[in-house]
This record gives C-alpha cells, structure tokens and sequence, in this order.
C-alpha cells in the first residue's frame, strides 16, 4: 500500500514537472482537428486543384519571450492525401507520386525561427518527403493566442511554402505549369 | 440450334462463351496498358472510361450468361472422372473469379460515392463507398484477381487444346460450332 502510493506520488512528479520547466510546450489539436496541411498545384495551369493529408501530428514550443527559440516538429502519414478523388487518391499513393507503401511517413523538424517582430517569422527546417529530407523555409504567421472557452489555452499558426516535385524525386509528368506544389499548414497548438 | 442439347452447345452459350473471353482477353491488356499512360496521353482518360463502360456491360452479358446456363442442360463433360471433376472446378472457378474481379473494380472507382458512366448512355451509382482505404484495398484485390483469372484462363485453353489434340474428343468443337 505503501509503496503504491510512493509510486504514485512519483508519477503525479514526473508528469507535473516537464509541465512546469517547460510552460510554452503545445500539442498540435489534431484530435479536434483545428489543423490542417493543405496543398495546391495547378492543373494544366489552367486552375488551382487543392487536397489536404488527414492524418498528421505535431507538437510545437513557443515562448513568447524567446520567439526564436521556438521548435516544431510534424509526422504525416502520407496514405492519408485526400483529393477528395478516390482514383486520383490511389494514384497519388501509387509509384508514380508518394509510394506510401514504401514512404508511409513524411515529417518536418524545425532547425531555426527568425521571428520579424509584426506576427510573422520564417520558420526553417527539415522536410523529408518521398525518402529525401531537403532543407525548407517556411513563412509564418502568428494568427492568435489565449485562453479557450473550455480551461486550456491555445496558439494558432499559418505557414506557407513552396516545393519542387522533382527535388523529392517526384518525377511524374503532369505538365510544365504543374511543377510546384504550395503547401499550406494551418495548426492550433493546446498548451500542455 | 439456340438451346444447349445433352451432348451440344446451342449458338446463344457459344457466342456468349466467346463474347465474354474475347472482353476478357482485351479488358486485361486494357487494363495493363492503360495504367502505365503519361498524364499528357490522349488516351489517360479515355482508356480508363473504355475499361470501365466495358466492365459494366460484361457484368451485365455474364447476369444474362448464368440465367441462360441454369435455364439450358448442360453438355456433357468427356474425360476421365478426374479431369470432369476439375473441369467442373475450373469452371466455377472462372465465374467466381469473374465476378469478383468486376465488383472489385466497380469498387475502386464508386469509392468516393461517384457513379460509374457507361459509354455516356447511362450510369451505375455507387452503392458502397467510403470504407477506410477502400480504393486502394480494392485496387490491390482487382490486380491480383485480374492475373489469377489470366492464370485459369490460360490453364481452361491449355485443357481444351489437350483435350482437341491429345485426347482428339469433341469438347473444343462442340464449343465452336452449335451443330457436328
């Protein structure tokens, strides 16, 4: 009995104090899917053709006092593109683009933040996608913060940026105009 | 002459046996040679659209195909006791597969709730779709079925030629005229 309760007070430690040390941590709200990795390419050139991956998580840092220290970290699960195009989907999964039987994840590891002061920053990092990790810029903006109806408290980003296929070994022809794909991360952070 | 006899095959089981292998023979280079087509080839749209129309009114010649074998006798099979019973096997065999294979593809492409058009003339709506992964399950069945079904079709020929020059009896005439 005894010892039940030592080990449970030295559980209620171990998860108290990260919490403490560590106050600007936040959990991409994935679960209540206030995120969204979005993307767009052009068809033909003539129009805008959007899809989105379903299934990600992520966790990011900020502090408000150390905006450049700030850290973010995304897996995506590649099968879940979504095109809303059941054959288009399966082709997107297939050999000729993501191969998601061999590439199942894709994941961005920030390496550095440079905050500009007026809500926007640029956000470099690692971008592995299609089994080639390439360095990436990503522009971000700071859309808000504060406490939510519910007792937590939340931090919401967007960031944009733009990919060559062919620098992921994405080679498939779709057409001269249909070469880059923009990528659109919208993530609501709940403090932990 | 149309029926099927105790010993012959009519004309109607003779053209619909021919139809059907002839639909398959091609649907299956179709279906191979179109999934490899560039995004820019003429045919990227149209190939899969021929597949698919195609596909359908097979489905709809076999409905017809085994109303018409369980309303007809059957030909007796010549062979050893072992080899009726195969071929009996075989012979379930291809439907099954056949059909499988059919609803499969049917499957991948209603699985996001979109109907099938068939040559523009009419469509087939989607009955089930939004199963997690289903395009893809689909997918994988509909490739593995299309070459099993390749593989019984070539082993039915190879029984039919051996049966024609081998054993010298009449099941591979009986198949190609209605009357000896």
């Amino acid at each position: 009995m005894k010892s039940r309760l030592i080990i449970s007070i030295a559980l209620s430690l171990a998860i108290a104090i990260p919490s403490l040390v560590s106050a600007a941590d936040y959990v991409i709200d994935t679960k209540g899917a206030h995120a969204f990795i979005q993307f767009r390419i052009k068809h033909l050139g003539y129009s805008w053709l959007s899809g989105r991956f379903n299934n990600f998580d992520g966790t990011f840092s900020y502090d408000e006092a150390k905006p450049n220290a700030s850290k973010v970290e995304v897996n995506i699960k590649t099968a879940s593109i979504d095109s809303n195009h059941a054959e288009r989907d399966k082709h997107l999964r297939g050999k000729d683009f993501l191969n998601v039987d061999k590439f199942p994840e894709a994941s961005f590891v920030s390496t550095g933040y440079k905050d500009n002061g007026d809500n926007t920053a640029t956000l470099s990092g690692k971008l592995t996608l299609h089994g080639v990790t390439r360095p990436v810029d990503i522009a971000i903006t700071q859309i808000g913060h504060g406490p939510d109806p519910w007792g937590g408290y939340r931090r919401g980003f967007e960031g944009t940026t733009t990919l060559k296929l062919a620098d992921y070994n994405i080679d498939y022809d779709l057409g001269p105009a249909s070469r880059e794909v923009e990528l659109t991360l919208s993530v609501e952070g709940i403090r932990q | 002459m149309w029926r099927n006899t105790e010993h012959h095959y009519g004309l109607i089981s003779i053209s619909l046996h021919w139809l059907v292998a002839l639909t398959v023979i091609g649907l299956f280079a179709l279906g191979l040679w179109m999934v490899e087509l560039g995004y820019y080839d003429p045919w990227y749209r149209r190939a899969p659209d021929l597949h698919k129309s195609i596909g359908i009114l097979l489905f709809l010649t076999m409905l017809l195909r085994l109303v018409w074998r369980t309303s007809n006798p059957q030909p007796l099979s010549e062979g050893t006791p072992l080899e009726k019973k195969l071929a009996h096997k075989v012979h379930g065999l291809l439907y099954l597969l056949l059909f499988s294979l059919m609803i499969s593809g049917y499957l991948i492409s209603t699985a996001d709730g979109r109907a099938i058009d068939v040559f523009n003339l009419f469509s087939v709506p989607a009955i089930i779709s939004g199963l997690e992964n289903q395009e893809d399950i689909a997918g994988l069945v509909h490739q593995i079925l299309g070459y099993s079904l390749i593989a019984l079709v070539v082993l039915h020929a190879l029984a039919a030629l051996k049966h024609h020059f081998i054993d010298r009896d009449q099941t591979l005439k009986r198949m190609l005229k209605p009357t000896h």
